[in-house]
């Protein structure tokens, strides 16, 4: 099990579980959200090489209504 | 005439009508909205994907980012830190390069902080963003942003959310007067006539959200907003009669009977 946390929230996931992965876990689309990894943006082309380890802080983001 | 063309930087703009895309009753008015505001360009938020409800709706899935440009804000930001982790995540997601950025100092007027502002346009341009910059009405700073490299100068009409209309005409058009890039009024706009005002001012673009959203009809006003800015650029560009003291008949005086 990888310990990590998403968004603020403690998750386990499985150990070699990609970013691809959870996108795919939490029903995303890579193409209308940004990743933030350990407080540095993971280029889309890393979401498929990138496992996820232990203690890994992620956020995903999205557009939403604003002024 | 010449072809009257609205452009911030390179991009051109059909509409000088950009609106927000927050405080609405759901998506779908969001999405009716801007669609008869005629607005090409919409401001949205960069915020945390809800992980747990995997049905939400997205403002992507109503508003179709190839056919609307979106331009993320930093709203909700205090510090430049905060906005230009914002601004670089939106970048990620679509490639967008033209952004708006706000950095507010006080929750309760949300009065932008002009000197983190005036950083962190420094940085952005730095890093290849195109910067439109909410900002205070004051022109000293608004001439600041501009020598910086800010796109476009979004300054305040009224607190945000106020609809209290244009407080300061008189910076506002100081500001028009001095600048070379748009002035776009950005906040405190509350009714079409507002925008009429603020375009026959000169002003380039205005940006609403709340005097849409939250409008008893929402659609109406928003297409209310699309004749106002057109009505008022139409009308600067006229440039209106001479005030007079006197009256002044409009018939003539000849043929009169008797």
């Amino acid at each position: 099990m990888a310990k990590i946390q998403i968004n603020g929230r403690k998750i386990a996931l499985k150990q070699n579980f990609s970013i691809i992965d959870m996108l795919k876990k939490y029903k995303l689309n890579r193409k209308k959200v940004a990743i933030e990894l350990n407080g540095k943006i993971l280029p889309q082309n890393k979401y498929n090489s990138r496992k996820l380890k232990n203690n890994d802080k992620i956020e995903i983001v999205q557009f939403i209504g604003g002024g | 005439m010449k072809k009257d063309i609205f452009k911030i930087d390179k991009k051109v703009l059909k509409s000088r009508l950009i609106v927000g895309t927050g405080k609405y009753k759901n998506l779908k008015e969001t999405a009716q909205a801007i669609k008869i505001s005629g607005a090409d360009m919409v401001t949205v938020a960069v915020r945390r994907v809800n992980i747990l409800d995997k049905k939400k709706p997205l403002l992507m899935d109503y508003v179709n980012p190839k056919k609307i440009t979106y331009l993320p804000n930093t709203a909700g930001c205090f510090n430049s830190q905060d906005a230009l982790r914002t601004l670089r995540l939106a970048r990620e997601i679509g490639g967008w390069k033209m952004v708006k950025l706000e950095i507010l100092g006080d929750k309760k007027t949300l009065y932008p902080d002009m000197i983190e502002t005036i950083k962190t346009t420094k940085v952005l341009v730095k890093e290849g963003f195109k910067v439109l910059v909410y900002c205070t009405d004051d022109p000293l700073h608004a001439k600041k942003l501009e020598d910086l490299g800010a796109s476009a100068i979004m300054p305040l009409a009224a607190p945000i959310g106020s609809g209290l209309g244009i407080y300061n005409k008189l910076n506002i058009s100081l500001i028009i007067k001095q600048s070379k890039v748009p002035v776009i009024i950005d906040a405190g706009i509350g009714t079409a006539s507002d925008a009429v005002i603020a375009m026959e001012m000169g002003c380039d673009g205005v940006l609403i959200n709340s005097a849409i959203a939250l409008a008893k009809n929402s659609i109406l006003m928003a297409e209310a907003f699309k004749y106002a800015v057109i009505s008022g650029r139409k009308s600067f560009l006229a440039g209106r009669m001479k005030k007079n003291n006197f009256a002044s008949a409009s018939s003539p005086k000849e043929g009169l009977i008797s």
